[in-house]
């Protein structure tokens, strides 16, 4: 297989995780989406590495890896404290800031 | 059909089917599961890809890590049981094309682009080469790295803490 499968393979991940972001009510749906994208991210960073022959991709996707485990981690609470402060994790209620 | 073009189409399915019900699927418990079976057949594509080492961090992580801290995040935000799980998507369209538009805009792009389609032969260990390059090279990103895991950490307490 070459390079151009494994990255149309992380476009079609993407593309359905953008959809999920798009379509979601629910914050937690919301973020399911955003880790589906990244980890079409993480595809074609171990792609991209493997076929030109530089591991610096690899180190690359082992970053975005942990950070993105930090961001759901945030992510997740801040979800957390908005239940509790509004009763509800439906994105289009949380409207606080609308002028 | 190579061992590795098998492993590709089918890894690739599965990739595919559960990234679409992770999106589609009305129960929000029954996505994190769909979206475990992503991320571990993500995993697989970095083990055809030579990148064992990404395989076990990406199952350690992602898998085991993410997945259980979205279902204890579902579980102190929904009733696990009745009508409150059930989760409804909206402008289902929109969103179709949207997505659409961005799938294709990549696929054209890389039609255009001239990628290579052998990978070159392996130059040693991966992992060992990983490993050296991790404390060498980009020793300084890897330090900060452990500084925002902290931070992160701090912060997720923070707000999550109880006010009383």
């Amino acid at each position: 297989m070459g390079l151009q499968a494994y990255l149309l393979l992380a476009a079609a991940v993407f593309a359905i995780g953008l959809f999920g972001v798009l379509t979601r009510r629910n914050a937690v749906g919301i973020l399911l989406g955003i880790e589906l994208m990244l980890n079409a991210v993480n595809i074609n960073l171990v792609a991209f590495s493997r076929f030109n022959g530089d591991l610096a991709g690899m180190v690359f996707a082992l970053f975005t890896i942990a950070i993105t485990v930090a961001e759901v981690a945030v992510g997740l609470a801040i979800v957390i404290v908005i239940f509790r402060v509004r009763k509800t994790v439906e994105a289009d209620r949380l409207d606080l800031l609308k002028g | 059909m190579t061992l590795e073009t098998a492993g590709f189409w089918g890894l690739a399915a599965v990739l595919l089917a559960s990234s679409l019900a992770v999106v589609l699927t009305k129960n929000l418990f029954h996505s994190v599961l769909y979206l475990a079976g992503a991320l571990v057949a993500t995993g697989g594509v970095f083990l055809l890809l030579d990148a064992a080492f990404l395989f076990g961090i990406q199952l350690l992580l992602y898998a085991g890590g993410v997945v259980t801290i979205v279902v204890f995040a579902i579980m102190l935000t929904e009733r696990l049981v009745g009508e409150r799980i059930r989760q409804t998507s909206r402008r289902l369209a929109v969103g179709a094309i949207v997505s659409a538009a961005v799938f294709v805009g990549i696929l054209m792009a890389v039609g255009q682009a001239r990628l290579p389609t052998e990978r070159p032969p392996l130059a040693g260990d991966v992992t060992r080469g990983l490993g050296e390059a991790l404390l060498t090279r980009s020793v300084l990103s890897f330090e900060l790295l452990a500084v925002l895991l902290v931070a992160a950490l701090l912060g997720a307490l923070y707000f999550a803490r109880n006010d009383d």
